[in-house]
């Protein structure tokens, strides 16, 4: 398994987001994509996972371009999304969030309570709030159903978009230990991310994307230490 | 706000049905569908209509409308795409009952299936190429639709243009229950089987995985994707479904009225049954029924005043939807959905 995007454009009616980016993610790790707003990491994702067009450029998954494949049948293939915002059905229950996410699954009814006991070691919060509806749940348990949800499906590759988006300092840390936690269960992650702190720590390796372009590729663990980034990103750079 | 607890008749029935075991359940439907049946019956009551015939009121606006607003609810309610040219479909119901009456020997039974074929059609056409579009783009692409339509039978030969088609055929009789202009009870019974018949069908969808996946698709197209829906296909399905409604509505109203012509399918038509949703309560059928029944019924009971009864129509609808925002039977709390700004289409 081995998620590969080569030269990847991306246009919102005239406007390029994408500008010719190439990523790659290997089996097991965990790759986060960082920048600023309008990097165009959120169009990066979303075209992965097929919400949006490709211009030109290739999406290779499993060795099979994927680029024409319609986005929900990409979930079949083993790409899920988390979405931005969390993108949770606000009127269904918890659990009816978590079925919907196995939707598209031929034996679903066999897999079902099997993942949900999975979901339910990972957020054990979930559990607690099984039929309250989506909507009323606070922001940090919306995360987790929309990360939840995701997993449903048996990913391959989990795509997160922000999960740490308006969340308190203490639920971003246990957000981010469960996603090493389910990186560790074998599932491939893309992360996108502003908390560049956080994703960085705990990443293998990351991109940072500018206006539509990579500028710097490596180990996450350097980009941590490297002043430019820590400058940039970090927000740690010229006053310490 | 306050208003509502004392006036939550939904929360209230459907307590009565799930505390109601299987032949209670039974028993309220047979007794619900007997006294519907009897409605005709009541023309002398404080019910019946001045000026129009009571029994035909009941057929026409009452019966189609209600059917009308079962089909749209479907598209708008359940799945929650803004249609405002419903009423091509039911044009398209009309014009195949009258073509087709008047130039074939089929009778009305016989054309049904054609009508309701023909609207299908037309929806998925129309489907294909606009339920990519979402929200305020949708809805104008379907208004400028249901105009075509309207515009196409105004300036056709074989539609006779703006004279309509007349003399279109009565339904041929069943057994003992004879159709007769002045006594229009069989056919309110007609349009009666066929609302049990979408209400039957909404149920058994609605509980399946179309239901499940309209429900998704409305509350967040994107995720619904994401899930694995397949949501072009599952629109186009819902959008069918609503015209195969409104189709056959167009064929009873067709052979009810026995004349047709362009200026019955106006927006107004599509407006109004849309009002008929949002009014009732908009993705609960029994709400739409409830809701279509006033507003169809409502105009003709105080045709007496006039030209004001319009006016009164208006303050009706206006004070209704300020104390009951979600209409008179709103849909379960929880399946309200925050709506997502859907402008990226």
């Amino acid at each position: 398994m081995r998620l590969e995007i080569k030269d990847l454009h991306v246009h919102y009616g005239k406007i390029e987001a994408i500008k010719g980016i190439s990523v790659v993610v290997n089996e097991g790790e965990i790759v986060t994509l960082i920048g600023a707003n309008g990097a165009g990491k959120t169009t990066t994702l979303k075209t992965i996972s097929g919400l949006r067009k490709v211009t030109s450029g290739a999406i290779i998954f499993d060795g099979q371009d994927i680029s024409n494949v319609p986005a929900h049948e990409r979930v079949d293939l083993g790409i899920s999304q988390a979405p931005e915002g969390r993108g949770i059905f606000p009127g269904m229950t918890v659990l009816e969030n978590l079925e919907m996410g196995k939707f598209h699954r031929k034996n679903r009814k066999a897999e079902m309570s099997e993942d949900l006991d999975k979901v339910y070691t990972l957020f054990p919060r979930l559990k607690e709030r099984i039929s309250q509806a989506g909507g009323t749940l606070s922001g940090g348990e919306q995360q987790m159903l929309a990360i939840g949800r995701a997993l449903m499906s048996r990913p391959k590759v989990l795509l997160l978009d922000e999960p740490s988006m308006g969340l308190a300092p203490q639920m971003i840390a246990n957000i981010f230990r469960i996603i090493t936690e389910i990186n560790k269960q074998g599932v491939t992650i893309l992360l996108v991310e502003q908390n560049a702190q956080q994703a960085l720590q705990r990443a293998h390796r990351a991109y940072i994307l500018e206006t539509g372009n990579v500028v710097k590729e490596a180990k996450a663990s350097d980009l941590l230490n490297d002043p430019a980034v820590r400058e940039a990103y970090l927000g740690t750079g010229a006053h310490s | 706000m306050k208003i509502r607890n004392y006036w939550n008749l939904r929360d209230w029935g459907a307590g009565v049905w799930e505390k109601a075991n299987r032949p209670k359940r039974i028993a309220i439907a047979i007794g619900s569908v007997i006294l519907v049946g009897l409605l005709p019956f009541a023309g002398a009551s404080f019910l019946a209509t001045p000026i129009a015939a009571y029994d035909a009121v009941l057929v026409y606006p009452v019966g189609i409308f209600v059917l009308m607003a079962l089909g749209l609810n479907i598209v708008v309610g359940k799945s929650g795409m803004l249609d405002l040219g419903y009423v091509a479909f039911f044009a398209i119901g009309a014009y195949t009952m009258a073509l087709m009456g008047t130039h074939t020997g089929l009778n009305t039974w016989e054309i049904m299936p054609f009508g309701i074929g023909f609207a299908m059609l037309a929806g998925v056409l129309l489907g294909l190429p606009t339920l990519r579009l979402r929200g305020d783009y949708l809805a104008i692409v379907t208004l400028g639709f249901g105009e075509i339509v309207r515009l196409v039978v105004l300036n056709s030969t074989w539609s006779k243009g703006p004279n309509g088609i007349a003399n279109i055929p009565m339904p041929p009789d069943i057994g003992p229950l004879k159709f007769k202009l002045d006594d229009q009870k069989v056919f309110f019974w007609v349009v009666v089987v066929m609302i049990l018949l979408t209400i039957w069908m909404i149920r058994r969808l609605s509980v399946r995985r179309p239901g499940r996946a309209w429900e998704a698709i409305r509350q967040d197209e994107d995720a619904a994707e994401l899930m694995g829906i397949a949501t072009l296909k599952y629109k186009i399905w819902s959008f069918t479904l609503g015209a195969a409604v409104g189709g056959a509505a167009g064929v009873l109203y067709g052979s009810k009225n026995l004349f047709i012509a362009p200026e019955m399918f106006t927006l107004n038509v599509s407006i109004l049954i849309l009002s008929c949703v949002v009014f009732g309560g908009i993705g609960n059928i029994w709400g739409v029924i409830v809701g279509a029944t006033i507003l169809g019924y409502l105009p003709d009971r105080i045709r007496f005043i006039s030209d004001a009864r319009l006016l009164v129509f208006g303050t009706v609808l206006v004070v209704v939807m300020n104390f009951r925002p979600d209409g008179l039977l709103p849909r379960k709390k929880r399946e309200k959905a925050i709506v997502k700004k859907g402008a990226d289409a």
